[in-house]
């Protein structure tokens, strides 16, 4: 059948005879589906033989198996349960409008700087670059909003600090760009580096005169003044700021950038093929610069909401201001496949994993936050290899899923 | 085919004017650093007034041969070593040396310019050499084991970026084995394995589902932290006296070579895990260069195809190098914990997994490459630790910037050009 009288059929069919074709067929939205399960699968096997109390129950399985695979049940029922509480709803914290918004708050707080870190490594993956460099961009970023945010009162305060942390994010992204073009450095090994650079850089300045904060022991930097913060969305005592604005204009912005701009076309010519580029007369230098710029700018907003934002208590810089974001952001664009809106989905995902684990971990079940980092690397491990859950759930199909990453080397 | 192709790259210019231009500028650079050590370690005010600087040689508590103290009068000093710096760099620019001067040279520079800045930093005070070198060799211990894992790697074509994770998925390993069973080599045979098995995922992602090797490593990264972390949490810090102590190997003290001067103490009286990456580092290197092994292997990494055609099974070569590989940076990782005497606790890799890479990726892809690079970058390591106590105005974290720094220098091109093997990190099949 050829592919025009599938496309022809598929528009002709109704909605659910879709769905069902698309689970049959073992589309890329299916299987992405499939993974988040066995991603979800595998952690309640890793809560439960982690469970010592469970594990001695299995001592004596043959004898009373119900014992043993109730309280495994009663586990996984109640880590996952706290998830999904500390995620989207609880019905037992539900008493008025503040208590019920507050899990779909900590979700879209969670998320927001995943929103920017997924389109940043997204951005860069389009042109065929992979910024692995996140962590060290977005500590530059963070340290340049800080600077203006203790610095500046008032009003201009909080749009200076903004576009700080953006320009000093794109700085370092536009370093590892120009490297690129001028040397054949490749990206990978100068983005790692660099991130390690950052990270010594900020632990220095933390506690030069101009950063440290007087008043306190700890390595923290002064906090930003009040009118560099992002104002609350919906009352003060949900974190819900106004980040997830930046990052919905964020979203638009980039995808515009993609898909509608010069800039965007030249840089996924490069990302697909840069000889075919260069033949036809672009400058791959110069376009990879240029990608390399916004990616780092992006992750700038991670450091600028890390901050500005909800993250912290003091909105001041801490050594661990990064918190891991940087790779969170690489599996992000991965699940999202580098585009905005994907990206955007993938972000409220892992988003409501991050709250839900934090649920979790305080709850009875008493699971380790780190099980969503375990969850997180499964979901994306299991969507870059669509053959393996197919392999696995006996799917029919094999149409290759573009996932927007050709495997390349250090030469490349 | 485009996989065989050598992309072109802005740093490959005409090779006699870019050579001559090189040595302007390398000889150029290493002249104002000799000349900067000059003013600020010779002239500056904290070598001035004919303070000396007190270096200890005998490795405390290790025994050997009985040194003194080496007392050097600072200013001096420091002056003479700036100027055999500035005396290389003249010389490098004058005349084009061969590879061999080239490479003795710079080390030469290099070593000046270091003690010409530990003379310095010691003016007045008094800094123990030998245990500084004995920190640089504990320091350097993880990243040869990791970097040789690289070498093994890539050189058959599959780019390793999980070294971390396994350094992780080795500590957590031995840490737990060693101490539920009381058995330090059944710790060290578990932490082996388990860096095997991050190798072997990762090599049945990048060559059977051939997933992009970069951010496969960044996974599998993530996933070693989490999975480590998670277990750390709930089984190892609840029951940390029954699942998770501080165990060692003891040390061995080799006659004869223990009593050479300065170094017999610090490279003679280690554990086992030390003589095991000795060894490792010479049967690597003769493996890779000189044996039917290191050939097939060289050749799976540079042109699969070719390999391919001559009868080299590409797909098992690679299989086998990563997961042997894995299994050295798994020791990376049993060291440590059992090899250092510290439990395990939650990313205690900290980052040693991506400093083994920059060694592999300094150290030119070669097993006594990424020796000389880990060597130095535990270097540094030791001596931004034990500057601290001196209160030298330098702060410590510029030097554990330097490995990071020289290894952005060397992949653009500054010192010397680094190539990685041309089919490293593209599937095959």
């Amino acid at each position: 059948m050829s592919e025009r009288s599938t496309a022809e059929k598929r528009n002709n069919d109704g909605p659910l005879r879709r769905v069902l074709d698309g689970v049959v067929t073992g589309r890329p939205w299916f299987v992405t589906v499939l993974a988040i399960l066995l991603a979800l699968v595998v952690g309640a096997i890793l809560i439960v033989v982690s469970d010592q109390e469970v594990l001695s129950k299995y001592g004596y399985f043959f004898a009373s198996p119900g014992a043993a695979l109730g309280s495994s049940w009663n586990d996984v029922a109640t880590a996952y349960s706290a998830l999904f509480k500390g995620a989207i709803f609880d019905p037992g914290n539900a008493s008025s409008l503040t208590s019920a918004l507050q899990p779909i708050s900590e979700t879209l707080t969670e998320a927001t700087p995943l929103i920017f870190g997924g389109l940043s490594v997204g951005l860069a993956f389009r042109a065929g670059l992979f910024n692995i460099g996140g962590q060290g961009q977005l500590i530059i970023g963070a340290i340049a909003a800080t600077y203006i945010g203790f610095t500046l009162h008032g009003v201009v305060a909080l749009p200076a600090a903004i576009i700080a942390g953006i320009i000093g994010g794109a700085a370092l992204g536009g370093l590892v760009g120009l490297l690129k073009a001028r040397t054949g450095a490749h990206e990978v090994i100068v983005t790692i580096m660099l991130n390690y650079v950052s990270v010594a850089f900020l632990a220095y300045l933390i506690n030069t005169g101009t950063f440290k904060d007087p008043t306190n022991p700890q390595p923290v930097s002064k906090p930003v003044t009040a009118g560099a913060r992002l104002p609350h969305l919906a009352g003060d005592t949900l974190r819900l700021n106004a980040g997830i604005l930046i990052g919905i204009a964020a979203v638009a912005f980039t995808w515009w950038l993609l898909n509608r701009s010069t800039l965007g076309f030249q840089l996924r010519t490069v990302g697909a093929n840069p000889n075919a580029a260069r033949t036809a007369g672009m400058n791959v230098g110069r376009v990879q610069i240029m990608a390399m710029l916004f990616s780092g700018g992006l992750m700038g907003l991670v450091g600028v909401s890390q901050v500005l934002g909800t993250a912290n208590a003091n909105n001041a810089l801490t050594p661990q201001i990064d918190a891991g974001l940087g790779f969170s952001a690489i599996t992000v664009a991965l699940l999202g496949r580098a585009s905005p809106i994907g990206t955007v989905v993938a972000s409220l995902l892992f988003g409501a994993l991050q709250a839900g684990g934090r649920a979790m971990q305080v709850s009875s079940a008493n699971v380790s936050i780190e099980i969503v980092t375990v969850i997180q690397a499964l979901i994306v491990l299991f969507v870059a290899a669509p053959p393996l859950i197919r392999g696995l759930f006996r799917l029919r199909g094999g149409e290759s899923v573009d996932t927007g990453l050709a495997a390349k080397g250090w030469n490349g | 085919m485009t996989t065989t192709l050598a992309t072109p790259s802005a740093a490959t210019e005409a090779p006699a004017t870019g050579r001559s231009r090189r040595r302007w500028y390398v000889g150029g650079v290493m002249i104002l650093i000799g000349a900067y050590g000059l003013v600020a370690f010779g002239l500056g005010t904290r070598t001035a007034h004919g303070r000396t600087s007190t270096f200890g040689l005998d490795l405390v508590g290790a025994g050997g041969v009985d040194m003194p103290d080496l007392k050097v009068p600072a200013a001096t000093t420091a002056m003479v070593l700036s100027v055999i710096c500035v005396a290389l760099g003249v010389a490098r620019m004058a005349v084009e040396p061969r590879r061999l001067w080239r490479v003795l040279t710079t080390t030469a520079f290099l070593a000046c310019f270091i003690a010409a800045f530990l003379v310095w930093a010691t003016a007045n005070q008094s800094l123990n050499f030998a245990s500084v070198l004995n920190a640089t060799v504990l320091a350097a211990v993880p990243l040869i084991l990791g970097a040789l894992c690289g070498v093994l790697c890539e050189r058959s074509g599959v780019i390793n970026v999980a070294i971390e994770g396994q350094f992780l998925f080795g500590a957590c390993a031995a840490a737990f084995t060693a101490s539920l069973t009381g058995s330090l080599w059944a710790g060290l045979v578990a932490g082996c394995l388990a860096g095997a098995l991050l190798g072997a995922i990762l090599a049945v992602f990048a060559n059977r589902y051939k997933v992009q090797q970069v951010v496969l490593g960044v996974v599998l990264n993530l996933l070693a932290a989490g999975l480590t972390g998670f277990l750390y949490d709930r089984i190892l810090q609840p029951n940390s006296g029954g699942y998770n102590q501080a165990l060692a190997f003891p040390n061995l003290r080799i006659p004869g070579l223990v009593s050479i001067p300065v170094i017999g103490p610090v490279l003679f009286n280690q554990n086992i895990i030390v003589y095991a990456t000795m060894v490792l580092i010479a049967v690597v290197q003769f493996g890779l260069f000189h044996t039917r092994w290191g050939l097939r292997t060289r050749a799976v990494g540079e042109h699969p195809t070719a390999a391919d055609t001559v009868g080299i099974k590409v797909l098992a070569t690679r299989y086998r190098n990563v997961i042997i590989g894995g299994l050295i940076s798994g020791l990376g990782g049993v060291w440590l914990t059992i090899g250092l005497n510290i439990p395990f606790n939650k990313n205690m890799a900290a980052g040693q997994g991506f400093i083994a890479l920059a060694a592999l990726i300094f150290g030119r892809w070669s097993p006594l490459g990424a020796l000389s690079a880990a060597l130095l970058f535990g270097f540094f390591e030791a001596i931004s630790t034990s500057l601290q106590p001196l209160g030298t105005p330098v702060p410590s974290q510029f030097l554990t910037m330097a490995p990071y720094l020289a290894t952005i220098f060397a992949v653009a091109g500054l010192v010397g050009h680094v190539r990685a093997p041309a089919a490293d990190g593209q599937p095959y099949g």
